[in-house]
Parts: structure tokens; C-alpha cells; sequence
């Protein structure tokens, strides 16, 4: 293609041109604008205002039904409230969080290697893939359900088959499988039976997840890293220790995130089965304390809000730093 | 080791290199250690079936005459398609099957459209605030829903809508399904921003400079050449980002409190309220809420698996 409408610029008419060329540059500015402009007042006014809010309304003692005059700062009242007199909620929805972060973590692993297994060449690897892969396309509370009808309960369930003493209802029983006691913290902390029971059906659905982001990093690392190493006279073992998993560092941030954020951000499935005893997470606190009875506790349901955003924050942080420092520096 | 074991070893390296150059990968051969990793992987898929194919064989009988008198795995009295039905009837499937259709569809065509529009306008011009637009849009994404539904609804309610226009009757934003559909786009952008953010960068820029001195305008550059190039990003995105909206459970829950506006994964929370015990009857909705999506995945793995990893990848 030529390009004629410079050439007659530049001769015919430099004035018009210049005066041309300009007025589409302004156009271009205003396009640009708008294609930025539109999404980001969406994103910052449903996502980054909201947050910003919840940080403000958790200093504050609201009714969420009465009209804004009313709201009244109190300080760190709620924070106070949460920490003290509410401890036994909001520590047992941090310890299920935590469990959580390293119960999926262990999960991580176990996807990295059945992805190291399936990216041996081996036959009817496809198949593999798309069987333990499926469940991720799956809702969560869809995933609660399926285990709900089939696994966990005290007639029929399949967990009980495995289940070593007197059938139990998984969705129900909240006895702990075990517990401890914090010198500074007066309730008990322990796992309690309902909630292992989700973690299986969890594991089922995040292992897949962490295979197929593994599986594609794994295709990515070059052959003749592999190739280095088997002439170097590595084991297995030594090439996926110093060789294989150091060239994987860009996945293992990815799935990093994605693990803790999932461990943190959980909600749907225990939310779905509604048995808050003994399965509370922080995302089903802040639920149920901003929704529940009456709307009242708008302040303490922010306060635990802020927990769980500052615990988000950290890593997110962490992971947009090395994100686009590594790709823009 | 002598010359010769080292010999052998360069010719079985040989051919592993020949057979990449050739673009497969050499064969296997078949020793013990094949055969236990294929034991282990078979075991494995059994145990993943597990699940699912219990709920879908028990789903096609009877509960308390049959499964729970005989056993989950016996052979069925006789089989019926009246767990189906009744779930059908009292989770009320066709009305939340359309919302979740009216919620989902314009979500997604305005998230991918909305999001390739952002990450065009920081990755292939350069301006100041551009690596910062993107930070914020990955970090929101990030943020863990829960905290920011309080404030929303003070938000969606101070936003007056014309009752003709939804179901509701109160004159806002409030409880109605294009509340969902903003959250949704506003949320999921910011996944999607990064996506193809990552993808439009590797897209060479001598094209946009070739567009450029041709006297492409903004708009001809983003429409005619970047958006047909970043085709397999998008529909990649589309699958992905489908299956994740279809999956939405907080938000229908959260911000449609009104039973006859829910999505389809709510109903069955309204099942279970109603029929706690009947396990089959809530394994039949749980598969009827499934297929759609595992129907998306069946036909479209491809793209659904490079939607994920995508996202893992740097431009």
C-alpha cells in the first residue's frame, strides 16, 4: 500500500494538512479516553470505591435500614468488639482460612505432579487430562452438592465407607478431629469434622485447576534444559529439583496466588451447604454478619470486612509487584 | 565411563533430538515403571469418576425405596426421570436457567468488549498512567467480593431505574438483574484487562506503526487490526469467562433477594432447603445445573484450557 494522503499533504496543501493531521489527533486522544474511561469508571466506582467504603463503615455503628445521617463513627469499637468478645467467631473463621491455605497449597502439589506425570508422553494422556480437569468447570456449590448427595451422608454416603469409626453425617457434624489451645487466645482452635469433609470435595476440583496451568508450563520449558541434564547424569529427581521447577517460577507465582486467593476469597460452597457450625470461614462471617439479623451489624461485618481485605492485600500486592516489574521494568 | 557407554549415550540422545526436530515426541517403551504410573493414573480417574457417577446413576432412581434401602452401587428396583422433574418443578429451572441467560450473555459481551478496549489502550500506546490502569484492574480483580457487597447496595440503590425496565417495583438499581450484570462486568474486567493485556503485547508493533502511516484512526486500529488478531485470546476468554459467570453464586445470591430473579446455581440452595433428604432428587438439580457447562467444556477444551493458562503466561 502507498501512502498518498501524506504525499499530498506535505505538497499540495501544508497548512490544511497540518491542521488535518492535528484535529485526528485529537480525535485519536478522545478515543483513547473513552476506551479507558468508560471500563475504569466502572471498575473504580463497583469495585475500588465499595472497598474503600467497607474500610470507612467498619469505624462506624450503622443500621444499615436507617438513613445515612445516622451513621455514628466510633472508632475502633468494632475492631475491639471482633477481637474480644466475638474471638471465638472471628479466630475460628481465620483457622479454617489457614487450614484452608495449606490444605490447598498440599493440593498444588499434588496437581504439579500429576502434571509432571502426564507430561511423560504416556498413553491416553488427553484423557487423563479432561477426567481429572472436568470438576473445574463446575460451581462450586454445584461441587457441594454433588459430594452432599453422594459422599457425605451418614446412610449412604461413600466417605463413611472409608470412615473408620460409627457413620457420621459429614455435612452436619461438627465435632472436631482435633484441637489445641492458644496461650492468648481464650477459644479452642481445631478442625472439625464437616470441614474435612469439604476439603476433599475441594481438593477434587482445585487439583485439576493447578495440573492444567502446570501442564502448559511444563510444555514451555526447553527440551534442551531437559536435554542438559539427563547428559549431566541428573536423576529424576535432581532435574526437576534444580532444573525443571526453577524454570517454572512464573507459573508458581500464578499458582501461589491463585491458592491463597481461593483459600481466602472461599465462600460458595460453604455458603451453599449452610452449616455455618464448624465450617465459618471469613468469607461466611462477613456474609452473615452484613446480612444477617435485621441488617444491624453493618460496623462489625465491615470491621471483619478489613480483616479479610488486608489479608488479600498482602499477597495481591505481592504478586503486582512481580508481576509488572518483571514484564515493564 | 568409556568411550563407548558415552557413545550411546550421545546416539539415544540423537534420537530424542531427531524425533523434537521432527515435532514428536520419542516412544515410550513399555517398562514396569510405565505400568505402575498407569495403575496410579487409572485409580486416580476412577476415584475423580467417583463422585459425579454416583450422583448421575442415583439420580435415575428412587431415594427412599430404592438407594437408601439397597445402597448407592446395588442395581436399581427401576429407574425414572421423577427426580428430574420434581427438581425441575421446585427449583422453578426455567425461570432461573433464563435469568442466569439474560444475567450471563450481556455480561460477557460486554466484559471481553470493555477489557480489549483497556488493554488495547495501555498496551499498544504509550501515555502515562497506562502500566498504573493496569495494576488497578489486575488488583481489583483480586479483591475478595464479600467486602465490597455492603456499600454496593447503598450504591445500587441511590441509582434510580425506571420500573418498566426490570421486574422490580422500587424504582432503583436494587434487586434487579442489570445490578448483577454491572458487578459483573465491572468485576470481571479486570481478569480479562490482564489477559489480553498479556496477549496484545506479543503482538509485533510494526503492524500498528505499518496502520498508522496508512492513516489508521484509533478506532480502525483497534476493530479492524488488533481486535481480529486477538481472536483466539478472546474466544478463549469467552469460554473461560462463561463457565465462571454461569458458576456465580454470591452475587445472585447477595444482590437478588427476590426468589423469581435468582440465577440457576441459587435454586438449587431453595432445593435443598426443601428437600434436605432426598439425595437424589438434589443429585438430579446438581447435574441438570452441571451440564450446561461440562457440555461448553466437552466441546470447547481447547479454548477453555488456554483461557486458563493465558492468563499464567507473560506477554
Amino acid at each position: 500500500m502507498t501512502i498518498p494522503i501524506d504525499a499530498n499533504e506535505m505538497t499540495a496543501a501544508p497548512e490544511r494538512g497540518r491542521r488535518r493531521r492535528r484535529s485526528r489527533f485529537d480525535s485519536d486522544k478522545a478515543w483513547l479516553a473513552l476506551m479507558v474511561g468508560v471500563p475504569a469508571f466502572l471498575h473504580i466506582v463497583l469495585v475500588w470505591i465499595p472497598a474503600l467504603f467497607t474500610v470507612g463503615l467498619s469505624f462506624t455503628e450503622w443500621d444499615n435500614l436507617a438513613p445515612l445521617t445516622d451513621i455514628r463513627l466510633v472508632g475502633f469499637q468494632n475492631y475491639w468488639y471482633i477481637f474480644t468478645v466475638f474471638e471465638a467467631d472471628l479466630f475460628g473463621a481465620l483457622f479454617n482460612n489457614f487450614i484452608l491455605i495449606f490444605w490447598l497449597t498440599f493440593c498444588s502439589a499434588i496437581g504439579m505432579l500429576f502434571a509432571y506425570l502426564l507430561d511423560k508422553n504416556i498413553r491416553g494422556s488427553r484423557i487423563y487430562q479432561s477426567i481429572y480437569y472436568f470438576p473445574v468447570v463446575l460451581s462450586l456449590a454445584v461441587v457441594g452438592f454433588i459430594w452432599k448427595s453422594t459422599m457425605f451422608s451418614r446412610d449412604r454416603g461413600l466417605l463413611n465407607v472409608v470412615w473408620p469409626g460409627e457413620p457420621i453425617d459429614f455435612v452436619g457434624d461438627g465435632t472436631k478431629i482435633f484441637a489445641f489451645d492458644l496461650p492468648f487466645l481464650d477459644p479452642q482452635l481445631g478442625l472439625s469434622r464437616n470441614f474435612a469433609a469439604l476439603l476433599i470435595a475441594m481438593a477434587w476440583r482445585h487439583i485439576g485447576y493447578i495440573m492444567v496451568m502446570y501442564l502448559a508450563g511444563l510444555k514451555a520449558v526447553d527440551i534442551s534444559l531437559r536435554e542438559a541434564a539427563a547428559i549431566d547424569g541428573c536423576n529424576e529427581w535432581q532435574a526437576f529439583r534444580h532444573v525443571i521447577f526453577p524454570s517454572l517460577k512464573p507459573i508458581n507465582v500464578v499458582v501461589v496466588v491463585i491458592t491463597v486467593i481461593e483459600a481466602l476469597r472461599a465462600y460458595d460452597i460453604i455458603a451453599a451447604l449452610n452449616e455455618p457450625r464448624g465450617t465459618e470461614v471469613m468469607g461466611t462471617l462477613v456474609t452473615r454478619s452484613l446480612l444477617g439479623e435485621g441488617g444491624g451489624r453493618v460496623g462489625f461485618g465491615s470491621a471483619y470486612g478489613v480483616v479479610l481485605l488486608l489479608l488479600c492485600l498482602g499477597f495481591i500486592i505481592w504478586y503486582v509487584i512481580n508481576h509488572y516489574r518483571e514484564t515493564d521494568a | 565411563m568409556t568411550a563407548t557407554a558415552r557413545h550411546e549415550r550421545r546416539a539415544d540422545v540423537d534420537d530424542v533430538l531427531e524425533a523434537a526436530r521432527q515435532g514428536r515426541q520419542p516412544k515410550p517403551p513399555l517398562r514396569p515403571a510405565r505400568i505402575v504410573l498407569h495403575v496410579f493414573l487409572v485409580t486416580m480417574a476412577l476415584a475423580w469418576l467417583l463422585p459425579i457417577g454416583t450422583a448421575v446413576y442415583n439420580s435415575f432412581r428412587f431415594y427412599e425405596s430404592d438407594t437408601q434401602v439397597n445402597g448407592p452401587f446395588s442395581l436399581p428396583d427401576s429407574l425414572t426421570l421423577e427426580n428430574y422433574r420434581d427438581a425441575w418443578r421446585v427449583g422453578e429451572m426455567s425461570k432461573t436457567f433464563f435469568n442466569t441467560a439474560f444475567i450471563v450473555l450481556p455480561s460477557l459481551f460486554f466484559i471481553l468488549l470493555l477489557s480489549s478496549m483497556v488493554a488495547f489502550a495501555c498496551t499498544r500506546y504509550s501515555w502515562r498512567f497506562n502500566i498504573t490502569m493496569l495494576v488497578l484492574f489486575t488488583a481489583g480483580n483480586l479483591m475478595p467480593q464479600q467486602v465490597l457487597f455492603q456499600p454496593l447496595f447503598q450504591i445500587f440503590k441511590r441509582v434510580p431505574w425506571p420500573d418498566i425496565l426490570s421486574d422490580t417495583n422500587t424504582g432503583n438499581l436494587l434487586g434487579t438483574k442489570i445490578a448483577v450484570i454491572l458487578i459483573h462486568i465491572a468485576f470481571q474486567v479486570g481478569f480479562c484487562t490482564f489477559v489480553l493485556a498479556n496477549y496484545m503485547k506479543t503482538i509485533p508493533t510494526e503492524i500498528s506503526e505499518a496502520a498508522a502511516v496508512d492513516g489508521a484512526s484509533v478506532p480502525v486500529q483497534f476493530f479492524r487490526i488488533i481486535l481480529p488478531l486477538t481472536k483466539p485470546a478472546l474466544a478463549a476468554l469467552a469460554t473461560l469467562e462463561f463457565t465462571w459467570l454461569y458458576n456465580d453464586f454470591f452475587w445472585g445470591a447477595v444482590l437478588l433477594n427476590q426468589g423469581d430473579q435468582r440465577p440457576i446455581t441459587s435454586s438449587i440452595a431453595v432445593l435443598n432447603g426443601q428437600y434436605a433428604s432426598d439425595f437424589n432428587l438434589i443429585a438430579a438439580a446438581s447435574i441438570m445445573i452441571a451440564l450446561p457447562t461440562l457440555i461448553v467444556y466437552l466441546l470447547l477444551q481447547k479454548q477453555f484450557i488456554s483461557g486458563l493458562t493465558l492468563g499464567a503466561s507473560k506477554g
